[in-house]
């Protein structure tokens, strides 16, 4: 048997878990579908007055965006651990926080990157002027990935535990808070004129961090689930 | 000097921790009545009223403690579970499970007698400026800290579970204050100023310092209380305390 690279495994997992999602298309759509719903819900509850409508758009579209992407964190390692194939995965010669990061980055790209397709509409949707959408959107596109990596630690952490989805909210919800912030300000700020350079880098700067501390703290989190 | 260091090492164990605690207890608690009561009859009848606020202000002999040690027990709980997370060492991570608790416990204390002083000193009873909501997180993190635990059965995974996300929230913490920060001055539309530096005259600052002292010798009393309960129900279960 072949033993697999780093970049051999991250690009093995991927595959694999984008195929599994792709068989179960339904799933696929669930974040898509939740975004969209409950974006519609807001203009039904507060009324269809469009200055209102287009400030709260970008606060309505990231809680959101934010609610879908944590939608999938109950899928994101659950599977594998009911069919018994993630304490497989983590007897590979690689470090745990590589197959976080692969799985993570899988689920990513099946369930988060259709709701980045929908936003710019959505954007529209709630009369956001010119341009303002593509910011919305590349503000969704640094700031779903942070949910998604510092969400994995709760999802590992509880792993096979009763009620494991409401938990994991309750203990990533508060986490999100600078995310949050800094995503909606990206927005808010590029739509009363500012310039677009410090929230935006804020909210790269998040995503580093989540990037860097995020996989190696879920791998922990793994670790302690599986023994 | 090597001497020494065993003498204090050997209260990480358990039971030696168990005994400890019980005899500091009484020590705490009996202080702990004292310094507070003290502290609420300095701060109710020997402080002057405010000539601005009138007598209301004087929640703020129990709303600072409860701020501050709400804070600091947070701290304190990263820093235990952190340290049972590294050493394997049983007695830190109860240590840091008996502080949650203590900790939301003043946490909602500072929310509420916050709440109580907003009403008639702003007109509100709550407002959204960057205190307040720095003050909320960290309850929902004692939240979550606390509902992990329970919900896991095997003491050594609750343990290693709850310092997982007792440092990532610690982390976390500084970066969720300045987050907050900046969404506040993003969003400048109240015009509620939560008091300026101000020099507080003896007679008030004397009695908030005795409570934030009655505050910490209580919370320190608590927590050695619910440490002990923690070591007694686990222990009981391996049969190692039995004889003390």
């Amino acid at each position: 048997m072949t033993v697999l690279s780093q970049a051999g495994l991250i690009r093995w997992l991927v595959w694999r878990d984008v195929t599994l999602a792709w068989r179960r298309r339904s799933d696929l759509a669930g974040a898509l579908v939740f975004f969209v719903l409950v974006v519609t819900l807001f203009p039904l509850s507060v009324g269809p007055d469009t200055r209102l409508l287009r400030s709260i758009a970008p606060g309505i579209v990231w809680v959101a965006a934010l609610l879908a992407s944590m939608l999938c964190l109950g899928r994101l390692f659950a599977d594998d651990f009911a069919d018994g194939s993630l304490e497989q995965l983590v007897l590979s010669p690689q470090p745990i926080s590589v197959i976080v990061l692969a799985k993570v980055f899988a689920q990513w790209l099946v369930s988060v990157v259709p709701l980045l397709i929908a936003a710019p509409l959505i954007g529209l949707q709630f009369g956001l002027p010119r341009g303002m959408p593509m910011v919305l959107t590349a503000s969704l596109a640094l700031g779903t990935p942070v949910v998604l990596l510092v969400g994995a630690i709760g999802a590992a952490l509880t792993l096979g535990l009763r009620g494991a989805s409401t938990l994991t909210s309750l203990l990533v919800m508060p986490l999100y808070v600078p995310t949050l912030v800094f995503g909606t300000s990206t927005v808010q700020a590029t739509l009363s004129g500012l310039p677009l350079g410090a929230d935006l880098r804020l909210l790269a700067a998040t995503f580093v961090v989540a990037l860097v501390l995020g996989p190696w703290a879920a791998a922990a989190a793994v670790r302690i689930s599986l023994e | 000097m090597s001497r020494h260091a065993t003498r204090w090492v050997a209260y990480a164990s358990p039971p030696n921790l168990y005994r400890l605690a019980g005899r500091l207890v009484p020590w705490f608690a009996t202080s702990a009545g004292l310094l507070l009561a003290l502290g609420v009859f300095l701060g109710l009848f020997v402080a002057p009223t405010d000539f601005q606020q009138g007598d209301v202000y004087r929640v703020l002999f129990l709303h600072v403690p409860a701020s501050w040690l709400g804070m600091w027990l947070y701290l304190l709980l990263g820093f235990y579970a952190a340290l049972g997370w590294i050493f394997k060492a049983r007695s830190s991570s109860m240590m840091a499970a008996a502080l949650a608790v203590t900790g939301a416990m003043f946490t909602g204390l500072s929310l509420a007698t916050g709440s109580l002083w907003g009403r008639p000193a702003w007109g509100t009873w709550w407002v959204w400026d960057a205190r307040t909501t720095s003050t909320l997180i960290p309850l929902f993190l004692y939240v979550g800290f606390i509902t992990l635990q329970s919900a896991i059965d095997d003491p050594r995974r609750t343990d290693r579970a709850g310092a997982v996300i007792a440092v990532v929230g610690l982390v976390n913490v500084p970066i969720i204050y300045f987050s907050v920060q900046w969404w506040n001055t993003l969003h400048q539309g109240a015009t509620i100023r939560v008091a300026g530096e101000t020099t507080m005259p003896g007679s008030m600052l004397t009695p908030m310092l005795i409570m934030v002292a009655g505050c910490w010798v209580y919370a320190i009393a608590v927590v050695l209380v619910r440490l002990r309960q923690l070591i007694h129900r686990r222990e009981s279960i391996d049969g190692g305390l039995h004889g003390s």
